[in-house]
């Protein structure tokens, strides 16, 4: 009788509407592909684009295998360093996802805590977080992140930035962007506090804690499925903006943006590879990203139930 | 000492033009095990008073005066973390829809096992066991498969049966009753009240009901609170009230069920509606309604005339009281 978690997930409205739906199934198997291959780049990367040792200069701007200078070593041909463009885009879309995911997380973190105390408070302290959220999102989030970014860099210096670009990355992501969720969790919990459940769990003689992240913030949860994988995509374009600034990720340990930034300079030369091979790579994962948003924006609000 | 005593009890709702009156001078009590009905009509006050009880009253309503004394404590001043002690352990409530009140994400069992851990210590095995064992008890066919279920699952009566077992989970002194069946079909409510009643007889819990349905009350509760306009108007013994209301009003009600009028015919009803909060009459709050108004009514609030267990609020009854014990004449109304 008792029915596994995956069985159940295999009978929803939700896992059918995904099978129907070609271009979720095709965005999937892509960002999975994606993950996977980010994962494992340690294994399946023909180099390691970290180990100076391994690079010759004499090797750099070598145009992909199939045009006719290019070497069968490379098989995406090299960038301006003699490094092997695939294993650098494979390690490259790591640090990128890294980012991105979890940028994303704190976001979330700070976001949801403050959507729902505000929600579930209200009066003054909502009013307050609220405007401060305002706020927070008038300034551009790549505004924000130039600022701290530079200052940082002007005050530490660039080794001891090099060192710490992911987790300030991160960091100054994840702090820009809390105002997303706490709006969108604010205004779910807005309304399902006014539901008789939570009456009814105040009757029990729960706690406030309890009813908020036990109660309330589950049955918040869509919209907010919705906004993480937007935000993700968010996150990642965001870090290649400032990594093609020159405020993101080392030339020494590129991201895709830093990798995109890193060939800029050949372009007019006619190594083309450098920036574009990372380029596509990025839209895809962006697009790939964003096409799965969509369809669970589509799903998961019964508004919008497409025939 | 009863076991929850209401005295004088005054609840306000601040609004821009000033407060407004929801509840005045409200007193009752009831005893452990004795099941006690509230009836009136919509606005009457009455679920404002469950609330008040277990200090709900979300803002802008607040306790403005009296005393709510549970067991001798004062609910209206304890701090939320003592008020949450009390609820859901020595007070539960059982609300109107049972279709709003469980979680929709969570499982029965999740709920249930949640309301133990929050007043007892006690591993998941014994919570999951009083639980199942308390589904058993409301008459749940299969408890253990229910258990896992979430309540989208289950129809509507037994929806009801597992919030009635979850207010049982703690087993509370008192059980305060928001209309518990008006969601439900016809069928089904009779099974929920006879399912109350069972319950309440058996592990001896104090009942308040809160309802319009006479049929309900007389069916259930031993003593009646018969309310109007934030004000409790007459309260007695159930049925004694049933057989021979003295208030106006409640003789309006009792006149105006489909049972007291000739097949066929017009049904009874009593002119007029609630006056709303904002502008509640002068005087006797029902006397533009009231068959046996008269000039004092507008003008003066009625005082109960005590009987021997019982109260009325009237002029009205008051005036027919005094002829009657200055005549002598042998109709003293029956107790």
């Amino acid at each position: 009788m008792t029915t596994t978690t995956w069985e159940r997930f295999k009978d929803s409205s939700f896992y059918w509407s995904f099978r129907r739906d070609k271009v979720a199934v095709a965005s999937l198997a892509v960002l999975c592909v994606f993950v996977a291959a980010s994962l494992l780049a340690p294994l399946i990367a023909p180099y390691n684009p970290y180990d100076p040792t391994q690079i010759d200069l004499m090797d750099s701007e070598m145009p992909p295998v199939w045009i006719a200078e290019g070497d069968g070593r490379f098989l995406l041909g090299t960038d301006g360093q003699g490094r092997d463009l695939l294993s650098t885009i494979l390690y490259g879309t790591r640090i990128s996802l890294t980012i991105g995911i979890c940028a994303v997380i704190l976001q979330a973190i700070l976001g949801v805590s403050i959507g729902l105390v505000a929600g579930y408070r209200g009066g003054r302290l909502d009013n307050f977080l609220m405007r401060v959220a305002d706020i927070q999102l008038s300034f551009s989030t790549l505004m924000v992140a130039i600022i701290v970014l530079a200052v940082f860099q002007g005050l530490f210096g660039t080794e001891l930035y090099e060192r710490l670009a992911i987790l300030m990355l991160i960091l100054v992501i994840g702090i820009a962007e809390w105002p997303q969720y706490a709006r969108t969790v604010r205004a779910s919990v807005l309304a399902e506090k006014k539901k008789e459940y939570v009456d009814a769990v105040r009757v029990i003689g729960l706690g406030p804690m309890r009813i908020m992240f036990r109660h309330i913030l589950p049955n918040t949860l869509s919209p907010l499925l919705v906004i993480s994988t937007l935000q993700i995509a968010n996150a990642i374009v965001t870090e290649a903006a400032l990594s093609f600034l020159g405020l993101g990720m080392p030339v020494t340990k590129p991201s895709l943006g830093s990798l995109i930034n890193s060939g800029f300079e050949f372009i007019l030369s006619g190594v083309w590879w450098i920036t574009i091979i990372p380029g596509v790579v990025l839209i895809i994962l962006v697009l790939v990203m964003n096409l799965l948003g969509d369809f669970m924006r589509d799903v998961l609000n019964p508004k919008l139930y497409k025939e | 000492m009863p076991l929850l005593e209401v005295k004088n009890l005054e609840v306000k709702f601040a609004m821009r033009r000033g407060d407004l009156t929801a509840l005045r001078d409200v007193s009752f009590s009831i005893d452990k095990g004795e099941r006690l009905g509230i009836v009136g009509e919509s606005g009457a006050g009455k679920s404002v008073t469950a609330y008040s009880i277990l200090n709900l009253i979300s803002k802008p309503g607040y306790i403005s005066g009296g005393q709510i004394l549970f067991q001798g404590k004062d609910l209206s001043k304890l701090s939320p973390e003592e008020m949450r002690a009390i609820r859901g352990d020595g007070i539960s409530m059982i609300f109107q829809d049972p279709m709003m009140t469980l979680n929709p994400v969570l499982t029965i069992g999740t709920q249930m096992v949640e309301v133990l851990h929050a007043h007892r210590e006690m591993s998941d095995q014994q919570a999951r066991a009083i639980a199942i064992e308390k589904l058993v008890q409301v008459h749940i066919p299969s408890a253990a498969t229910r258990f896992e279920q979430y309540p989208h699952e289950l129809s509507g009566g037994m929806r009801q049966r597992i919030v009635i077992a979850t207010a049982l989970l703690t087993d509370p002194l008192l059980i305060i009753a928001d209309e518990p069946t008006t969601a439900l079909d016809v069928t089904i409510q009779a099974e929920i009240i006879e399912l109350l009643l069972e319950l309440c007889e058996s592990s001896d819990v104090g009942l308040i009901l809160i309802t319009h349905d006479l049929g309900v009350v007389s069916q259930v509760t031993q003593r009646v609170l018969v309310m109007y306009a934030g004000r409790i108007v007459e309260e007695g013994l159930t049925h004694g009230i049933i057989r021979n209301p003295r208030h106006p009003y409640t003789q309006g009600l009792i006149g105006a069920l489909p049972q007291q009028t000739v097949p066929g015919g017009r049904l009874n009803q009593i002119r007029g509606v609630m006056p709303s909060l904002a502008n509640t009459p002068s005087g006797c709050a029902f006397h533009p309604r009231c068959p046996h108004v008269t000039d004092i009514c507008e003008s003066v609030v009625p005082e109960y005339s005590i009987f021997d267990r019982s109260r009325v609020a009237c002029h009205w009854v008051k005036d027919q009281l005094g002829d009657v014990s200055e005549q002598k004449i042998n109709e003293t109304p029956a107790p």
